[in-house]
Formats: C-alpha cells, sequence, structure tokens
C-alpha cells in the first residue's frame, strides 16, 4: 500500500484517535503521542491492512487498548498525569472552553468519570458510535454499556448542576 | 420543537435508551440559543460534545516507507559505483600515461648516455686530427 493510499485509510478517523487518546491520557502532548504512536503501527503493518474489514475499529481498540496500559504503567510507577494543556490558547477548543466556562466543566467533570464510562461516553455522545460498533470496541454487552452510559450521563448533569448552582449562588 | 418532546427525550436520554437520531435531535435544539431557562443547564453539556467533535489531530505523520527507502539507496550506490568507475579509470589512465612517460624518459636518456659516450670517443679522433695537424705545420 502506497503513502497516500494510506492517509486516504486513515484520515477520516484519524482524528478519533486522537480523541479517545486525549478523552483516557487528558494531556494533549501525551494524546498526540499516542495518536501517532497507533498510527506509526498501522503504517508498519499496511500490508495486513485489507485484511481488517473494518480499519477504523481496529484502529481504536488498539489507541484504546494502548491508552489504558500506558495510564497503568503510570499508576504502577506511582507517577501523576501531567498536562499542561490547561491554559494553552493554540487549540480552538481551549479558546471555546475559555469563551464558555460551563463547556470546560463539562471536560473537568469526564475527566473524573471511570475510565469505562469515560469512554463510552466519548465514543457515543461525542463520536456518535452505535452500541454494537462501541460493544465490539470496549468488548462490553449492550446492555452493560448501556449501564455505563447512563451513569456517565447522569453523573455529568448532577455534577454540571451542582456547578452551576455555586457559581449562582 | 416541542418543549415536552425535548422534555421526554432528556428522559430518555439520560436512561440510555435513545437512537443516535434522537441524540442529534437533542444536540440541535440545545445549540441553538432559544433554550427553555429550566432546560438551561443541559445545554453545556450537549454544547461540549459538539465542540470536542470539532477536535483535530494536527500533528505531521513521519511516514516513511522501506521500499522507497530502497530505491533511493540504490539509486545513490549507483551514483556511487559510477563515479568510482569514472574516475578510478581516470586515475588509472593517468597512472598509465605516467608509468608510459617515465618509460620513454628512461629510454631517451639511455639514448642521451649513449650518445655522449660516443662523442667522448670521437673526441679521441679530435686528438689524432690535432696530432696530425701538429705533424703538417711543424713541415
Amino acid at each position: 500500500m502506497k503513502q497516500s493510499e494510506f492517509l486516504n485509510v486513515v484520515m477520516p478517523f484519524k482524528d478519533k484517535l486522537y480523541r479517545l487518546a486525549k478523552r483516557l491520557l487528558v494531556s494533549r502532548e501525551e494524546a498526540e503521542d499516542a495518536t501517532q504512536e497507533i498510527l506509526m503501527k498501522l503504517w508498519s503493518k499496511n500490508e495486513n491492512i485489507g485484511k481488517y474489514k473494518n480499519v477504523e475499529a481496529f484502529a481504536m481498540t488498539m489507541t484504546k487498548n494502548f491508552c489504558l496500559d500506558r495510564l497503568k504503567s503510570k499508576q504502577a510507577g506511582n507517577l501523576k498525569l501531567v498536562h499542561s494543556n490547561y491554559g494553552d490558547n493554540s487549540s480552538s477548543l481551549q479558546k471555546q472552553v475559555e469563551a464558555k466556562d460551563s463547556l470546560g466543566w463539562v471536560e473537568k467533570i469526564m475527566e473524573e468519570l471511570p475510565e469505562q464510562q469515560k469512554m463510552v461516553l466519548q465514543l457515543r455522545d461525542v463520536e456518535e458510535y452505535d452500541f454494537d460498533e462501541i460493544g465490539e470496541l470496549l468488548n462490553m454487552k449492550p446492555t452493560a454499556i448501556r449501564v455505563a452510559l447512563s451513569r456517565a450521563r447522569k453523573t455529568v448533569r448532577e455534577k454540571l448542576m451542582q456547578k452551576h448552582s455555586y457559581g449562582i449562588g | 420543537m416541542e418543549l415536552d418532546r425535548i422534555e421526554r427525550l432528556l428522559e430518555k436520554y439520560l436512561e440510555a435508551s435513545t437512537t443516535i437520531a434522537e441524540e442529534k435531535e437533542l444536540r440541535a435544539y440545545f445549540s441553538q440559543e432559544s433554550v427553555a431557562s429550566h432546560l438551561k443547564q443541559y445545554a453545556p453539556m450537549f454544547q461540549y460534545f459538539s465542540v470536542a467533535k470539532e477536535e483535530r489531530y494536527t500533528k505531521e505523520l513521519p511516514l516513511k516507507k522501506r521500499s522507497i527507502n530502497y530505491k533511493w539507496l540504490s539509486i545513490a550506490a549507483m551514483a556511487v559505483m559510477l563515479f568510482g568507475i569514472y574516475f578510478g579509470k581516470e586515475y588509472q589512465e593517468k597512472k598509465e600515461a605516467e608509468f608510459a612517460y617515465n618509460e620513454t624518459k628512461k629510454a631517451l636518456t639511455l639514448l642521451a648516455d649513449n650518445f655522449s659516450r660516443g662523442t667522448e670517443k670521437v673526441a679521441y679522433l679530435n686528438e689524432f686530427e690535432n696530432t696530425k695537424q701538429k705533424i703538417y705545420n711543424k713541415n
């Protein structure tokens, strides 16, 4: 497979990989590194890429596993995730977040969710995957997804309301 | 859009039983300006999801294909080899020319030596001529 073909395959979902990585790793630099790592891995085995019926799902699973591994090794090494992208103005999201503080709250609330709920919420509400796809990616049954998703959505709503009332009161 | 429909969808949304189309509807409702005041606290949630989806991976990918590498490598090797052959040949020709020059010089020196030896011998003849002249002059 030529470089241009590979890029054509990868282009439509590389942002999704990055967003999932960022959701899990929080730090933008780490998420960028992780995404690059995954794309390079895909590239290195690009002879077989045609065999996977769904490259996107495969890449998303790789990203998920990579990030979870990374988080695990961080915890094992007793390292805290260091990220400096709160104050960074370069990304458009950050600008918008600053403009609308309450959107920043949602991001922070999502950071506090357990990893599985984080991923379910990311895949469903941001990436708009259906339950079958999420089930395939996360190795979960539809009912389990539904429970996790419902919990995540309720938690976000509750915390948002708390912040909202603090903000007013 | 009717308000009670949105309320019903929200209820379903929190139970995670909305379809993707219904969730799109919710996102659309909360992205507009006129959100009912008692539902305003939901707005950041849905707005955030839309904003988060806009985030892009912008880093360059350092993609290199091995076969491309090999191709360029072989071209480079060919160039080096051709250069080597070309200059090597030139060098050898120069060496050969130098050798031929030296040989010629040697041969010419040899010739010159023998010539000068010849002239020395002829010098004796001169001596003979001188003596003969002396004899002639005395007589």
